[in-house]
């Protein structure tokens, strides 16, 4: 047992980097066969599932920033509605001055100032006709106001339920803010009619596919720095705060900085899914903010399999995959079935989508190692 | 008694009356006539007089039942039969008659005249409503009118109302002295809406001399504002007390089952706010049974609710723990998320069964209403039974933990479950009986929420969040703590609601509870010892 950290080796086992690049292979094929492919062909993915795929990928960044918390370092945060929605409203402002005057009331103003009869913008959203410093704000809005709380909770040892119930009651007390429209931000209607970004026009497939790959990079992106995160020394003290907080502290660490680096960056990158989101669904409203939102990020995360990288990924396909086809479907069984997600995965399921699929991979191989010619011959 | 004979005059009177004529026909004949000056003095004479049978003729004109024959005698008409208002005689409709047309300086003349006229009528609301209206929008030449329905006033209130609107008048009367007793006698005014008449006479005009040139009367006028601006403080803050202590019985009842299930056993229950939306529709439900078999008894529906809601929500939250969350135990952010999912599956449930629209929960006649206090502050009955009734839980409450053998258990399991095993006490029983109790509580705050707002599937998803931070600010496992926790928000956020509006007070209040858990994790009365983690 020594204290050095074990030789480390490569970034993923060779198995799951094949499984890791052929699925990005295959993502970024899609919009691809979308644009060459004419509408009818049988190569022809439609634009409905890029979007949707484009969706779940922004949403599986968001899962796998709850992951690097609630997984690795075990806070369990009911607030990442927030920083995604923070992270998409700054996005949002840039692409509300990128309207123009093409808005209903053909003024410099958005049309909801317009109709709070507003005569100039605020000065919070100054500057912020220049795309990179909404790309600023992305990254700092979300950082800044985790940085803070996170401060003060950690520091005054706020852990376990009582910080997930204060997370929760953040994002609430955001979501009323944004709700209001002397806010700024457009009352519950928020941001939407979005036309062009840096000059392309929005809707146009071309655009649609970009916004896709770009998501599709950063989700690649996050889930190398979450790797290698994980992996180092840091991830094995954050592993240490999960397991046993205080005996890390009699150790010597002080958990406060460790903690406060990966909820910040968790924040942030939960904020950069936002940002990704809204040029793609078309729409940022405070309904992002409300604790069955955050929630349902969790469940995402549990789904899949939570301490684990890939998990959380599947995981927010599966759910969401699961949400398109009943709301369309079936809607009046949707909140069942979300509902029973919930309870058997946590009765039943504690590791997940990911645990399951160890457990079963480990049982196929297990017979071999103990050469059980019986148990190889059913499998 | 005194009442009855009054009103039994009037009616002889108006016999009396439309018998043999008693009005002035030189009144009367104007109103058929083309002069519209006339015409409106007629209407004001008419007024002045506030006899029954000048109501009845302006009525009649104000219903555009009365008309006009071409030798200028006017009738009033009805279903063809046409009666000499003067001598009450009945005939058939002479030929040429024709409708008086009322314009709109006409019925704006008639309108205040017969606002005057119902000073008369011998039911006392009417005159309250007359009496109030003519406060409105006085002018002097209702004075003498009103003089006269004050002599012969005998409600207190409507005396008061009557007495404020001489006073009014008076205000732009041209002796001095009578403006300055006027003033004097407004200072006790519950009507917020004189204070800007008030304070436009001793605002200074341009060349330095006031509207009011009186110096004894600016004088009074300064005293009066002083007393009025007291009075209305004194009503602010006492119907700030009253609402903060409503909105904390609310949050007291909504809390305290939450304060046993994550206080006393540490469960997250999710659920919670479910269970206070089952509590509320138990109410709706036990409401159509009694429509349907005890239509007599309606009003007592909510009583009956009371105990059915704590039976069902406690049976519902006793299958929860027995099925899930017993599962669960020691790992609380896994009770979070499967509670969670319960409460998903309860709200569609609910759905499915009573629609996603709100269901109508009426309030018994004998909790509707209210009593004025202060001259101008209601406190409505439904807000004060339900104080009354968080009270009353609190109690049943702290008695069942501290002075039954259930509470021992309780109390037992939670400072040392593996020591209450040992010792023979059935801790999984116990569990489910103290969550059952927990979930019953929550019924019960269902009851109450149900007789004060919206009841609809959604119900608990806006209580959830302020129930919890009742519970975090009371410190865990402590009840003393969740009632002031309770008290303490409620009379905060309404206290802070007239400055910063609704949603920003709720905010700060937020805010404010996440700045105190810095200072004091464990809530305002935190465990101390061993029995502290």
């Amino acid at each position: 047992m020594g204290f050095a950290a074990p030789p480390r080796p490569s970034l993923f086992p060779p198995a799951v980097w094949t499984g890791v690049l052929a699925g990005t292979a295959i993502l970024a094929l899609l919009p691809i066969l979308n644009l060459t492919f004419a509408d009818g062909s049988a190569l022809h993915i439609s634009s409905f599932t890029i979007a949707l795929l484009g969706k779940f990928m922004c949403f599986a960044i968001a899962a796998l920033a709850l992951d690097l918390v609630w997984g690795y370092t075990g806070i369990l945060s009911l607030g990442h509605g927030l920083f995604f929605a923070l992270g998409g409203y700054a996005h949002g402002m840039y692409l509300m001055r990128a309207i123009g005057r093409d808005g209903v009331y053909q003024s410099d103003l958005p049309d909801f100032m317009v109709f709070l009869d507003w005569k100039a913008y605020p000065w919070y959203w100054s500057f912020t006709e220049h795309f990179w410093y909404c790309m600023l704000l992305v990254v700092l809005v979300p950082g800044i106001l985790a940085f803070v709380f996170g401060f003060f909770a950690f520091r005054s040892r706020i852990k376990g339920v009582y910080f997930s119930i204060i997370t929760q009651a953040l994002t609430f007390a955001a979501m009323l803010l944004f709700f209001r429209n002397n806010t700024g931000f457009g009352g519950n209607n928020g941001f939407t009619d979005f036309k062009r970004i840096l000059g392309f026009t929005i809707t146009a497939p071309q655009t649609k596919a970009v916004l896709y790959l770009v998501t599709l990079a950063t989700l690649l992106g996050a889930l190398l720095l979450a790797r290698s995160i994980t992996q180092s020394k840091l991830g094995r003290v954050l592993t240490g705060i999960r397991d046993s907080e205080s005996r890390l502290m009699f150790v010597g660490y002080d958990p406060l900085w460790f903690k406060l680096f990966v909820w910040t960056l968790s924040a942030v990158l939960c904020g950069i899914a936002g940002a990704l989101y809204v040029p793609q669904v078309g729409i940022i409203n405070p309904s992002e903010m409300s604790p069955a939102n955050s929630i349902e990020m969790v469940i995402w995360v549990a789904t899949g399999g939570r301490g684990t990288l890939i998990g959380p990924i599947v995981g927010a396909g599966v759910v969401n995959g699961m949400k398109t086809w009943f709301t369309s479907v079936l809607p009046q069984y949707w909140l069942f079935v979300l509902g029973a997600i919930f309870v058997l995965v946590t009765l039943f399921l504690p590791q997940g989508i990911a645990g399951l699929v160890r457990k079963l991979w480990a049982r196929r191989t297990a017979p071999r190692a103990v050469a059980d010619p019986a148990a190889g011959g059913v499998s | 008694m005194r009442r009855i004979l009054i009103s039994l005059a009037w009616v002889l009177a108006a016999v009396w009356t439309s018998a043999f004529a008693a009005l002035d026909p030189a009144l009367v004949k104007p109103l058929g006539g083309d002069d519209a000056d006339a015409r409106v003095e007629a209407i004001t004479r008419l007024g002045a007089l506030g006899t029954p049978e000048a109501f009845a003729i302006l009525n009649a004109l104000n219903e555009e039942k009365l008309y006009v024959t071409p030798d200028g005698r006017v009738l009033v008409v009805e279903d063809d039969k046409a009666t000499d208002p003067l001598t009450g005689e009945a005939f058939d409709l002479p030929e040429g008659t024709d409708s008086i047309t009322v314009n709109n300086r006409l019925r704006r003349e008639l309108e205040s005249a017969l606002a005057g006229l119902r000073l008369f009528a011998d039911d006392a609301k009417v005159r309250l409503k007359a009496a109030r209206e003519v406060q409105q929008n006085a002018g002097a030449a209702q004075l003498p009118m009103l003089e006269k329905a004050l002599a012969k006033e005998t409600d207190p209130r409507i005396r008061d109302v009557l007495d404020m609107a001489v006073a009014t008048i008076n205000l732009k009367s041209d002796d001095a002295e009578k403006r300055k007793l006027a003033v004097e006698r407004l200072a006790d005014t519950t009507n917020a809406s004189i204070r800007p008449v008030l304070a436009a006479m001793i605002e200074p005009k341009p060349d330095g001399t006031f509207v009011e040139p009186d110096e004894g009367v600016r004088a009074a006028v300064v005293d009066t504002l002083a007393r009025i601006d007291r009075h209305l403080l004194v009503i602010e803050w006492t119907g700030n007390l009253f609402y903060g202590l409503s909105l904390a019985s609310v949050l007291l009842l909504a809390a305290l089952g939450l304060a046993i299930t994550f206080g006393l056993m540490g469960i997250i229950n999710m659920a919670h706010g479910e269970l206070l939306m089952i509590g509320a529709y138990s109410t709706y439900v036990v409401q159509l049974a009694f429509r349907r078999w005890f239509p007599g008894e309606l009003d007592w529906y909510v009583v009956a609710a009371v105990p059915t809601a704590f039976i069902i929500t406690a049976a519902v939250g006793m299958l929860l723990e027995r099925t899930v969350i017993r599962w669960l135990y020691g790992r609380p952010l896994e009770t979070l998320l499967a509670t969670w999912g319960i409460s998903l599956v309860l709200m569609q449930t609910v759905r499915t069964i009573f629609g996603a629209q709100n269901v109508e929960v009426a309030n018994p006649s004998w909790m509707s209403g209210g009593v004025t206090v202060l001259g101008g502050l209601v406190l409505t009955y439904n807000r004060m039974v339900i104080i009354g009734f968080a009270v009353f839980v609190v109690i049943i409450v702290w008695a069942l933990l501290n002075k039954t053998r259930l509470g021992l258990f309780v109390r037992a399991v939670t400072q040392n479950r593996r020591m209450a095993d040992c010792v023979g006490v059935p801790t999984g029983r116990v569990d489910m009986l103290t969550f059952g109790l927990g979930s019953g509580i929550a019924g019960l705050g269902g009851v109450a929420l149900s007789q004060l707002g919206n009841v609809g599937p959604d119900l608990g998803q806006s209580y959830i969040v302020d129930s919890f931070m009742v519970v975090v600010l009371g410190g865990v496992g402590q009840l003393a703590g969740t009632v002031i926790a309770a008290i303490g928000l409620g009379e905060l956020n309404k206290f802070l609601e007239p400055y910063a509006g609704a949603v920003l007070a709720k905010i700060a209040i937020l805010v404010v509870i996440v700045l105190f858990i810095q200072k004091r994790p464990q809530g305002l009365f935190a465990l101390k010892g061993r029995s502290a983690d």
